[in-house]
């Protein structure tokens, strides 16, 4: 028992503003939701809409049927029709647009006469809401709860919404009244009802990140706004001119020591990279947050891929030890980006943790995060510890350095060095320093590699089908492995987290006992497969690819797994 | 107790001898120790070239960078420790050329920051290339009929976009140079020194002689006065002004950002303690 809600609109007409009021509400009255957005890459007009899928737990993912559709303009009804149930209904505003005579599950209600009405055409969403409350058999007293607070600081905006709240529920339980009803409620604790750039951000400020600098870039920049609302935590924020400059200021407090991010897409990672090998030679650690999105080029910027996976592994000039994590699902990527400043900080390298457009916007109803397991352990030498004279790139068996921080101990000094260096980081050429520094570095490789999480296997635990997939597809390869249970097959799930230094003990026992594997991934030629294959020399009966800007649907995932076996 | 010997290193100078280099370097070593400045309290960023290896040949802290991004890194370094005096220096083509960009926006920002240019008007470390302020017709293994490029003028760039210490400098007059960065390293704010070297090997117009005969040292000139200063900024020629061309602090970068402010502000943000459980009350606006 579900429910599924898509409010469309063009740009500018509160698609957002609507299904972030109605998800708080669900939220409080202790149904489980997901919420996830699709706009166009443009200020007014065009096409967005977001979908609210409710249940008695938290989906894992969106889905592709509609149950109740608010169409703010008529573009919304024509294109999402095809997703519509014999007993959806259609909230619309019939003085803006007609449905087609045929059409019978609509429920007028004059959203902009109403609105103003009660005060202003502003208020249409908060009408809608009122209408979507009707039609779900909800009352309207946490929505009212929700209008007090987030209105208390404007005179009069209070009783306006509450106005055009009421107006918008009596005006629809004319048409349809409790048309639906509610899954059975299955959460009793508090939950927080969040999308993924929130979570990173939040991470970010939790794990001690006290300096953000980047240049605005779609998917990413959640994570900027959220951490410049949050400065009186102590953070600085730096817009910066561009993404060369985002990532060498990164560095260079990072260098002088303080925990550090940068964050962007494709084409300001693409201006990062020299700046990453930079990085990776001077040995300062670094965490580079790349939201994914449809390329080359400019792509379709407001849309998901994982198609950078190939060019996060090999991004920079010369050889040099890096990690690469992603982000499956909020609850993890909470305390793996967390694991990325940890990395940085105690093998002093580049970690790169990638997430894309679906994870970034898609929000969901998840526990409370247990802030005590975050890792704030820096991996600086101490003054016991410290052999004078400090020498920043000594050779150690592990191939990590003492990192001490420019005015740490009085009469040494921190040299960095992009150029072949020394042990004290100054220039050199001779080819003996040159192959000791070399090794020393790729010898961190290693130490990484004993760092990476295997995944655990989702489902049945001596499968025939075996899917496997990373990144922000974990939702719905979830799912569509519970489906694949229900139908009575023996399917599980083998989902990467942490992709580099890849970890292949797991899947390298289960591949060649199962029936049939698929790899399903966000991009067009198949990336993790062939990193797959090129690190256990393994390939996978099946790829199920998907490149068209669009997060997987779990119902297209099982069409494409049923074709096939 | 300060001598310039306090900053001296063991590395071989990679320079070609007679390079106006050696006089910058000592010019800063001496302002350094006048201005009684501990090695591990000073950091030195620089990009790549020749000019940029000078982190190499004076003993502080030190980020050799990347070509054309040495501020950026510098100002990552101020937000992350504001007690360490920040020296950037690089040559003309990282400078204004490569790094372009980070020049302008470092301007705005005004991160207290001294930024010593060694500016000899080619590209040396590739061999002789046309830099950003080579003078027009200038012929080069690349610029074959001469450079048709309008010169680069950082002084006239600086003043328009409101720095607030502009000079110039000239290697061949090493105390007024030392002078100008002693001024530039106690100036509360981005300070820029545009400091004229001969390149002995592939500048064969802007020689040593070239601009002994042309340089002359401000007298007389009121520091505050921007117009002025503007007019100054344009000479190029027969004469060529050296010396403090404008010099109003305004409110510096570091003392705008909430977070280095009040109580906590008085400890670099690296010193910070931090424990992850005091930020568990983030989650409350989600619920």
């Amino acid at each position: 028992m579900e429910i599924n809600i898509l409010i469309g609109g063009a740009a500018g007409q509160g698609v957002e503003t609507i299904a972030a009021l109605l998800g708080k509400v669900m939220l409080r009255s202790g149904y489980g939701l997901c919420l996830d957005k699709d706009y166009m890459s443009r200020v007014r007009g065009g096409h967005n809409f977001s979908r609210l899928r409710i249940a008695g737990e938290t989906p894992w993912c969106a889905t592709g049927k509609v149950d109740i559709l608010v169409s703010m303009d008529q573009e919304t009804y024509f294109i999402h029709q095809d997703t519509l149930q014999e007993k959806s209904r259609i909230i619309y505003d019939p003085e803006s647009f007609s449905l087609p005579q045929e059409e019978k599950r609509g429920v007028p209600v004059p959203l902009q006469r109403l609105a103003k009405e009660a005060g202003g055409a502003v208020m249409a969403n908060t009408v809608a809401v009122g209408a979507v409350l009707v039609v779900l058999g909800m009352d309207t007293d946490s929505a009212e709860k929700l209008l007090q607070e987030m209105f208390a600081h404007k005179e009069g905006m209070v009783e306006k919404n509450y106005l055009a709240l009421k107006k918008g529920y009596k005006e629809a339980s004319h048409h349809c009244s409790a048309c639906f009803s509610m899954p059975d409620k299955k959460i009793d604790e508090k939950r927080l009802f969040i999308d993924g750039n929130e979570v990173l951000g939040m991470s970010a400020l939790a794990s001690g990140c006290r300096f953000l600098s980047a240049y605005p870039m779609t998917p990413s920049t959640g994570i900027m706004n959220y951490l410049a609302g949050k400065q009186e935590c102590g953070v600085v924020v730096e817009q910066a001119e561009d993404e060369i400059a985002a990532i060498n200021m990164v560095l260079g407090a990072s260098y002088a020591g303080v925990r550090s991010l940068t964050c962007t897409s494709g084409g300001g990672f693409a201006l990062m990279v020299e700046g990453l090998s930079l990085a990776g030679m001077t040995e300062t650690p670094v965490v580079i947050v790349m939201g994914m999105r449809p390329g080359p080029a400019t792509g379709l910027p407001t849309r998901t891929e994982q198609g950078d996976l190939e060019f996060v592994l090999h991004a920079g000039h010369g050889e040099f030890p890096r990690a690469v994590l992603s982000a499956t699902h909020l609850e993890d990527a909470f305390y793996r980006l967390n694991k990325a400043f940890y990395l940085a900080d105690k093998y002093q390298v580049p970690v790169i943790f990638l997430t894309d457009q679906n994870f970034a916007d898609s929000a969901r109803s998840v526990p409370p995060f247990d802030f005590q397991r975050l890792n704030y352990e820096r991996h600086l030498v101490e003054e016991k510890g410290l052999i004078r004279p400090y020498q920043r790139y000594r050779i150690t068996e592990d191939g990590i350095s003492p990192r001490a921080l420019p005015g740490q101990f009085s009469g040494e000094v921190v040299l960095a060095d992009s150029d072949e260096h020394d042990e004290k980081g100054n220039i050199i050429e001779d080819a003996d320093t040159r192959r000791r520094m070399v090794e020393k570095r790729l010898r961190k490789q290693a130490g990484l590699a004993s760092e990476m999480e295997e995944p655990t296997l989702y489902g049945h635990q001596e499968p025939d089908i075996l899917l496997m997939g990373w990144g922000s597809t974990y939702g719905a390869l979830r799912e569509t492995v519970d489906n694949l249970g229900f139908q009575g097959r023996k399917a599980a799930l083998l989902h990467f987290s942490d992709l580099w230094p890849l970890p292949v003990k797991a899947v390298s026992e289960i591949l060649t006992s199962v029936d049939k594997s698929f790899c399903v991934e966000n991009n067009a030629t198949g990336q993790f497969a062939a990193l797959f294959r090129r690190e256990t020399g393994l390939e996978v009966d099946h790829k199920i690819l998907k490149y068209d800007g669009r997060p997987f649907m779990p119902e297209e995932i099982l069409q494409e797994v049923q074709k096939n076996v | 107790m300060f001598s310039p010997n306090c900053f001296t290193t063991d590395q071989e100078i990679a320079w070609c001898p007679g390079c106006g280099n050696f006089d910058i370097l000592q010019a800063l070593q001496e302002a350094l120790a006048e201005l009684e400045l501990s090695p591990h309290r000073v950091l030195l960023c620089s990009g790549i070239g020749q000019a940029a290896k000078i982190p190499h040949y004076i003993r502080v802290n030190g980020f050799n960078g990347l070509h054309g991004r040495a501020l950026p890194p510098a100002v990552g370094a101020r937000i992350a420790n504001s007690s360490l005096k920040v020296i950037v220096q690089s040559g003309d083509g990282d400078t204004y050329g490569e790094g372009g960009n980070h020049f302008l926006h470092t301007i705005r920002r005004n991160p207290d920051i001294a930024h010593f240019v060694h500016n000899n008007q080619v590209y040396g470390l590739t061999k002789g290339q046309a830099s950003p302020t080579s003078d027009l017709g200038m012929n080069t293994k690349v610029q074959t009929a001469g450079v048709i490029l309008s010169p680069f003028n950082p002084l006239s760039l600086a003043l328009a976009l409101g720095a607030g210490f502009v000079a110039r400098g000239f290697s061949g007059e090493t105390e007024h140079l030392k002078q100008l960065m002693k001024a530039a390293l106690e100036f509360p704010g981005y300070a820029l020194v545009d400091i004229l070297q001969p390149c002995i090997s592939f500048n064969k117009l802007n020689t040593f002689a070239w601009y002994k005969k042309r340089v002359q040292k401000l007298e007389g000139h009121d520091t505050g006065d921007q117009e002025a200063a503007e007019r100054l900024a344009r000479q190029w020629g027969d004469k060529i002004p050296i010396g403090i061309l404008y010099q109003v602090p305004a409110p510096t970068f570091e003392s705008r950002i909430p977070a280095l402010q009040g109580e906590a502000g008085e400890k670099p943000l690296a010193g910070r303690p931090f424990n992850p459980g005091s930020l568990v009350h983030l989650q409350e606006e989600f619920m």
